[in-house]
Formats: C-alpha cells, structure tokens, sequence
C-alpha cells in the first residue's frame, strides 16, 4: 500500500506540473491580452499606454520560460502572485470565494444524493413502469432547461410574484447589522434557489447511473441466491443489491470534488453569487494570467486529488481489487 | 467553459423578451407619484443602492478606468474643478482659477476649508503631489497623456498651485476635474498596490465604509464636507452582474437605480410602480469604422454610397427602440461644438448605386455582388462581443448593403482579442464600435494623424492635414466662440470626408426610485445635485441601527 501510495503520489505531482504548463502555454497562446472588464472605448482614457506599463512591471515582456520559470519559483512558497485586476494577492481572492462556491456545492451535492439515490432506486426497483418514466421525465428535464432560464423563471416566480425569497447576492444588505441567527437565516434564505436549481441540474446523472447500476447486479448470481432463499424484496434490494451498486458512486463523489470549488459562470451571473466560476471566467476575459493560473492550479489540484482519494477508497471498499503488484 | 451555447439562447430569449414587452404596451406615461413631500423640507436619512455590472478594481482614480470603480469614486474624491448642472465647469476643491499668458499658465485658488476623511487638511502639497502620481512612469494611471503638456506643477502656498503648460492647451481646464488623492497617505508608498485602494480616503461627500468583493461597496455620509453633508445617510453600489437581473432587482425595490437598456424602458408599466424613468442624451456615439488602408475604401465616393445605402432609421427604431438620434458627426447634440446644420446623410440606394457605379464598381458577372478588376466589392466588418446593440447594428447593415451589391461578413469577437489582434493592429476592413466622449470636445487623439500606429485611437487610419491643423488649433484656442468655429468645421469635413459612417448618439436611461425627491434631469443628467436629494422621512426604507 506504501508503494502504491507513494507511485501515485509521485505521479499526481508529474501530472499537476504538467497541467499548470499547459494552462500558462493555452494562456500565452490565446488571442488577446490584458483588458480592463469595460467594453467602451473611451476617448480621454489611454489603456495602450497603461497596458504597456503593466506588462514591463509585470515581465509581461520576457519570454514565456522565464515568465514560467518565475511563476514556479512564487509558486514553491505558495505564492500565486497578485491579481493584473486590483493588485490582490490571488490566493486572497480565492480564499474570499472559495467558502461561497464550497458550500453552495456541498449543500447541492448533498442534497443531490440525498434525492438522486433514491430516485434512482425507485426508477430500477420498478423498471418501466409509470414511476421508472415520471423520473426520467423529471431529470431530463432538470438536465435539459437551460439553468439561467429556469433561475429567471423561479426568481420571478418566487422572488417577484410571490415574494417569499431575495432575488439575488448572498447577504442581505443590512447583513452586518444582524445577529448570528438572523445572519444565518438570510444567508439560508439567499440560498434556497441556486442550491435547489444546482441540485436539479445535477440530479440525472446520478439517479441514472444508481438506476442502471442496480439494474446491473439486480441481475447477478448473488441477487439470486438472495431472492432464492426467500428474503423479502427490500432486504434483497438494500442489504444485497444497493451495497454493491453503489460502489461505483463512490468513484462519482471522488470526481465531483474538483466540482466543489468550480463555480458555473452564467449560474453565478443569474444569481449575483460571490463564486469561483465569475472568478475564474472574468480573469480569462480579462487574460488575469495570475488569477487563471491560480484558479487552474488550485482546481487541477483537487481534481487530481479526488482521483487519488477514489482511488484508494476503492481498494479499500472494493475487495475484487488487489495490490500489492497484482494485475489490475 | 463553452458559454456560446447559452450566450446564443440569452440573445434569442432577449429578442423574444422584446417583442412580448412591446407587443402590448402603448407606452402610457406613468403619472407623476402624487407626493405632497415636494414642499417638504429636506431631511436626512435612508440609503441609495446602485447597482454596477461588474465589481470596482481599484478605488482610486488615477489608477480606475472600469466603470464600477467610476462610481464609487465619484463620491468619495473631488476635482479641482467640475462640471455644473449646464455643463459649465465650476470650482469644486477649486476655489477659483486664473487662466495666465494665453493658457499658458492656470493658477489655482484652492479651497481653505476641505478636509480629506481622516482629517487632515488637504493642500497644494496634496495636488503636486496628485500631478507627480500621473506623469510618474511607474504608476499604472490611463490619465497621463492629459498632463503630458504639463511643464511643471508648483504649490505657490498652502492654498495656491501653479500649473505651466509647455504649450497653450484649451481641454487643460477639464483634465484638473480628475480626483485629488492624498500625499499623507501614498508618500513613500508604493501607489500601484497601496491598501487605500481598497480603502479610499478622499475630500468627497461619501467616505468608505465597506468593499465587499463581488457583492458591495458602502459609503456613508461625510458629515464635515466642504459644500455641507449630503442628506442620504449611505450610498451602497451592489454588484449584480446580469442585467436581467437587476431589472427584477429593481422591481422589487431592492435597487434604486440603473441604467436601463432600451428594451427594458419600454417594459410594462408595472414595472416601474416604484421607480421614475428619464432619458436624456448621453456623451457617446457609435459608428461604422472603415480601414482607411484598404484600397477599397480609398474613395470617398464609396465610403459615402455605402452610408447612403444604410437606412439608419431602421437602426434607430430597431435597435434602439427610438432611444437615441442619428449621428451626424463626432460631437453629440447636447455639446456645445455640435453644429446643427450639418446635414444628414439622405438614405438613397439608388444614388448610392449610381456613386459605386461611378467610382468602378459594376456587376460584371450577374452574381449579385459588385466587382471591379475582378475582384467582388466583400468585406468583413468586426464588433466586439456582449454589446447586442452593435451586434444588431452589424445584421442591419449587412443586409442594408447586399441590396446595392456589397457583401459584408460579420465577425463578432470577444473583446479582449477584438481590441489586441484587430484593432490596436489595424487588423480588420470595417468595425463598429463606440467612443464615450469627455465634455470637451477635443478628439485629437481620435483623428489626428500622428495618432496612427498600434494601440493608438486613430485606428482607421485617418490622414487628413486640414483637420489635423484644425484638432491642433482647437487644442490652442481658449476663446469658446472662436474654438466652437474650429470644431463646426470639423463637424462638417468629417461628415462630408467620411471616416466614420456616424452612426447614432444613444440616450442614457436610467431609473430612479420615487422616493428620492429633488431629482432633476439637466444636462448634465441626473445626479449632478446628488448632495441634495433627500427622501421625506415617511418615505425612508432604510434606518441605521445605531
């Protein structure tokens, strides 16, 4: 297990390097530079001449190996520069967005298994019948309508019409004046709508993959032994078959971290959320090359992290899975 | 991170959006709310919330060249002088000024009494030192070339600075209206990244309270400020960057303001229960660019056929919804340079034929497109993604030009490649584009000819020594009668050389919420008076805790 650790780890660290390369090269390459946000020109402002002071202050006129090699050596101390943007430290920015994103991900994530594995159950349990199409009908669709339309729709709805929820942001302006409760509460209330549209958005893909999953060993020898010797249906289905079929989840959930830091750009626009996805998409706009490499290194980290992780969970849940120098 | 796919659907549900909200409504004026507050005395209190698409980058204005951080720093700095409710440059951390041999020398008379918000004084020392910031190599300012004229910059004492100019220089006035910041706190500093860009201590009616990344900025009420303490308590700007969204926002009075889009204003009358609409011309035009390097568009026989068979009537009602006028040059009507008489390009496809004709171009091979020497009169026109007006502009004209035989591709791009690989190179045949315009009318930077190359403003190309001498005269002459002369002339060789096909001057739309009394369009705007809108205290939203 030792070995095995340390072989993945040596490579993950391989790998990591290699993907801040390709971000700083795919960065380089790309058409553009450094912009302001503002699409106007305006006709007393000189951004040529701002733009050319900052690439001579930032060594935005070295060639890319040095620029790299600098980059790296910042990186060694865990230092991700400071923002072309405003000049903060990135790793400030991030961290200010970073528990915003977590929790709005944590929250859909859970509440996504919460709903999506037993839907999944009950569209396999009772395969092609009425209740296996209404669920497919229900996540095809969550998966299918455009997220900053149904966000649009369900904040006229609610927020507008009915008026029971705030439109948009995360605090509420006064939020500072609140007690800890009520500060908790209005930041629950921002959040009922982007967690139930992110969550509705996520759900089809794991309540198909749990249905298709159960299916599969629903057919196995053992589900049969099972049901041959007479247990009940749902100690057939929950002691048996879901322990098994749920194993495959376990790979999802380590794939879905990196998903927990990523932020969606037009689901943080809708919503006026604080978020990595405006995060990382304004800094490419704006060819940020800090805050992207930052973003891209911290993402590229936990994906590859949440590799490992499942990695090591499987062959820990998963006995069929050997090491120890066995084939795989 | 693909957003094309969505991007398309938003612009298509927008267009819908449009025509489901103009289908049903005449466009009834909402009554005027019937507050008998009017007469009542000014109270303070309550909070003004703005919204901004985008959040502020660096609270300082001489490094800020966003609009977010605009905003903000309109109310926490001041000028040493600005613009007053006609647009008439008034004192404001000026006293008074003295304009010295021929524009050569402008001495300031600075106020005694200002002080920056942490208290201490502010000085000549405090302008010096502002001056040395903006021709300072290593500070990230856009400002500069404003002062490259400057000679020097002298506190003459605690209240008095002189300002020489290498030469006479007429927008010179205007350029000192940039903010004054403080030499206590940025002395020894590095400006670049100073905390108090973040933080911002200035003379202005609002100090800093909070900046919240990506959600809000707040300010409060600077009750020592020089003209008297503003009556609204706080100014909160929140970032809300969906336009869409901060509709429904200000439906539901969590803003009071925004700049609406043209599809917006004319929404049903529901939405605006709570919030006052107003229009007035705002300090921009949009235009039609050609590469004046490419031999297509070296005659003005052809640049002006190509304007005659544009209908920018269609343009106006269509994308604009009427919100705007057709442009006849570079200054907009509400300039005082602006030359009424200079006459509208008429919309007339046949003369429009016939010019092409005489300039060569002909159908010889019965496709459909113009050619000459064999080669079909097409071209690509560029416009930066995110702004569907030029967008729509583009689709209008590309059909607008195929019915007299010239084919035009449109190319959409995003910005940040649109402005580096197309623009600042010269790396396209045609472009729109818009240009926002300071109150001065100097466009030297625009159109003279020494302002060609890359990344410079006058990307199309534009040689002409007669207008140049004229840019040169009007950057001379102080006199505002003999400098309106200057820049009617340029009005009229520009309309008649045709660099540009002027497209339209667009209207800024903002919204108001009711609440807010002493609101009062001029032209300047609106919000040229802030510091004396106050909400009548029935009528306040927002009461502070302590």
């Amino acid at each position: 297990m030792g070995a095995f650790l340390f072989r993945r780890f040596a490579l993950t660290l391989v790998t990591l390097l290699g993907i801040t390369l390709m971000t700083f090269l795919v960065m380089r390459i790309a058409p553009g530079g450094l912009t302001a946000g503002t699409t106007d020109l305006s006709a007393r402002v000189s951004a040529h001449e701002q733009r050319k002071k900052f690439a001579a202050l930032y060594d935005l006129d070295k060639p890319w190996y040095v620029q790299y090699g600098r980059w790296l050596k910042r990186l060694s101390r865990l230092d991700f520069g400071r923002s072309f943007k405003d000049d903060r430290p990135v790793l400030e920015k991030i961290s200010e967005r970073l528990p915003n994103t977590l929790l709005l991900n944590v929250l859909s994530l859970g509440l996504v298994f919460f709903v999506a594995v037993p839907l999944g159950i009950l569209a396999a349990v009772k395969q092609n019948t009425v209740w296996d199409r209404a669920v497919s009908a229900l996540v095809f669709i969550g998966f299918s309508a455009p997220t900053f339309w149904l966000a649009l729709m369900l904040m006229m709805l609610f927020g507008v019409t009915l008026g029971w929820l705030p439109l948009s942001g995360l605090h509420a302006l006064n939020a500072d004046e609140l007690s800890a409760t009520s500060s908790v509460l209005d930041m629950a209330r921002h959040l009922v709508l982007p967690v139930l549209i992110s969550a509705f958005a996520g759900l089809a893909g794991l309540s198909r993959f749990v249905r298709n999953g159960l299916l599969e060993v629903v057919r196995q020898d053992y589900v049969r032994t099972a049901r041959a010797k007479g247990l009940p249906e749902s100690r057939v289905i929950f002691r048996h078959a879901l322990r098994n079929a749920l194993i495959p989840v376990v790979t999802l959930l380590g794939l879905s971290l990196p998903d927990l830091i990523g932020g969606g750009f037009i689901f943080e626009t809708i919503f006026a959320f604080p978020g990595m996805g405006r995060l990382g998409f304004d800094a490419v706009m704006a060819r940020d090359f800090p805050v992207v490499m930052g973003v891209g290194t911290i993402a590229a980290f936990l994906t590859l992290a949440g590799n490992l992780l499942a990695d090591v969970t499987y062959a820990l849940v998963d006995p069929r899975i050997r090491l120890a120098g066995k084939h795989r | 991170m693909d957003i094309s796919f969505p991007n398309r659907i938003s612009w298509l549900s927008g267009v819908a959006v449009i025509g489901l909200l103009t289908a049903g409504c005449g466009q009834d004026p909402i009554p005027e709310p019937a507050l008998s507050a009017a007469s009542e005395s000014p109270v303070t209190g309550d909070t003004y919330v703005e919204a901004s698409l985008g959040d502020p980058s660096r609270l300082n204005p001489l490094l800020a060249s966003d609009s977010a951080s605009g905003s903000v720093n309109s109310y926490v700095f001041n000028g040493l002088v600005k613009y007053d409710r006609d647009l008439k440059l008034v004192g404001d951390l000026a006293e008074s000024w003295d304009v010295r041999r021929n524009g050569l020398e402008i001495v300031f008379h600075l106020r005694s009494n200002v002080k920056w918000h942490d208290g201490a004084p502010f000085t000549a020392d405090d302008v010096v030192f502002t001056y040395e910031r903006l021709v300072d190599p290593k500070v990230m300012t856009p400002y500069g070339s404003d002062f490259a004229l400057v000679k020097s910059v002298t506190a003459l004492d605690d209240h008095t600075v002189r300002v020489e100019y290498k030469e006479p220089f007429a927008p010179a006035l205007e350029s000192w209206g940039i903010g004054m910041v403080p030499r206590h706190v940025f002395v020894g500093k590095d400006f670049n990244t100073h905390p108090a860009n973040r933080a911002p201590i200035g003379t202005g009616p609002y100090r800093f309270v909070q900046l919240k990344t990506d959600e809000k900025t707040v300010l409060a009420a600077n009750p020592d400020y020089f003209e008297g303490r503003p009556y609204i308590d706080r100014v909160i700007v929140r970032v809300i960057p969906d336009s869409s969204v901060q509709f429904l926002e200000m439906r539901n009075q969590s803003i009071d303001t925004m700049g609406l889009r043209p599809d917006q204003y004319r929404a049903y009358d529901a939405f605006f229960m709570n919030h006052r609409k107003f229009r007035y011309p705002s300090f921009s035009y949009t235009f039609f660019g050609f590469n004046l390097t490419r031999p297509m568009f070296h005659d003005v026989r052809v640049r002006r056929a190509l304007a005659m068979a544009l209908d920018k009537r269609e343009i106006i009602d269509g994308v604009l919804m009427g919100y705007g006028r057709s442009a006849t040059g570079p200054f907009p009507p509400s300039s005082w340079a602006f030359d009424p008489t200079v006459p509208e390009v008429p919309f007339d496809p046949g003369r429009a034929k016939a010019l092409l004709a005489e300039a060569g171009w002909g159908d010889t091979d019965g496709d459909g497109v113009l050619d000459k020497n064999g080669s079909p009169f097409a071209f690509t026109v560029i416009t930066n993604q995110g702004n569907k007006m030029r967008e729509q502009t583009a689709l209008i004209l590309q059909a607008h030009l195929a019915r007299v035989g010239v084919r035009v591709d449109i190319r959409v791009l995003e910005w940040s490649s649109f402005i580096h690989d197309f623009v600042d190179k010269g790396n396209f045949d045609a472009l729109i584009l818009g240009w926002n315009l300071g109150r001065d009318p100097d466009q030297y930077l625009i159109w003279h000819s020494s302002q060609r190359g890359e990344g410079r403003y006058n990307f199309v190309g534009y040689d002409n020594p007669e207008t140049d001498r004229l840019w040169e005269q009007g950057r001379r002459t102080f006199d505002l009668d003999q400098r309106r002369a200057v820049y009617q002339k340029i009005h009229r060789l520009l309309a008649e050389d045709m660099p540009y096909i002027f497209l339209y001057y667009p209207e800024s739309l903002p919204v108001v919420h009711r609440r807010f009394q002493n609101v009062e369009t001029a032209p300047a705007g609106i919000g040229w008076n802030f510091r004396e809108w106050f909400v009548p205290w029935s009528l306040q939203r927002y009461r502070l805790a302590s």
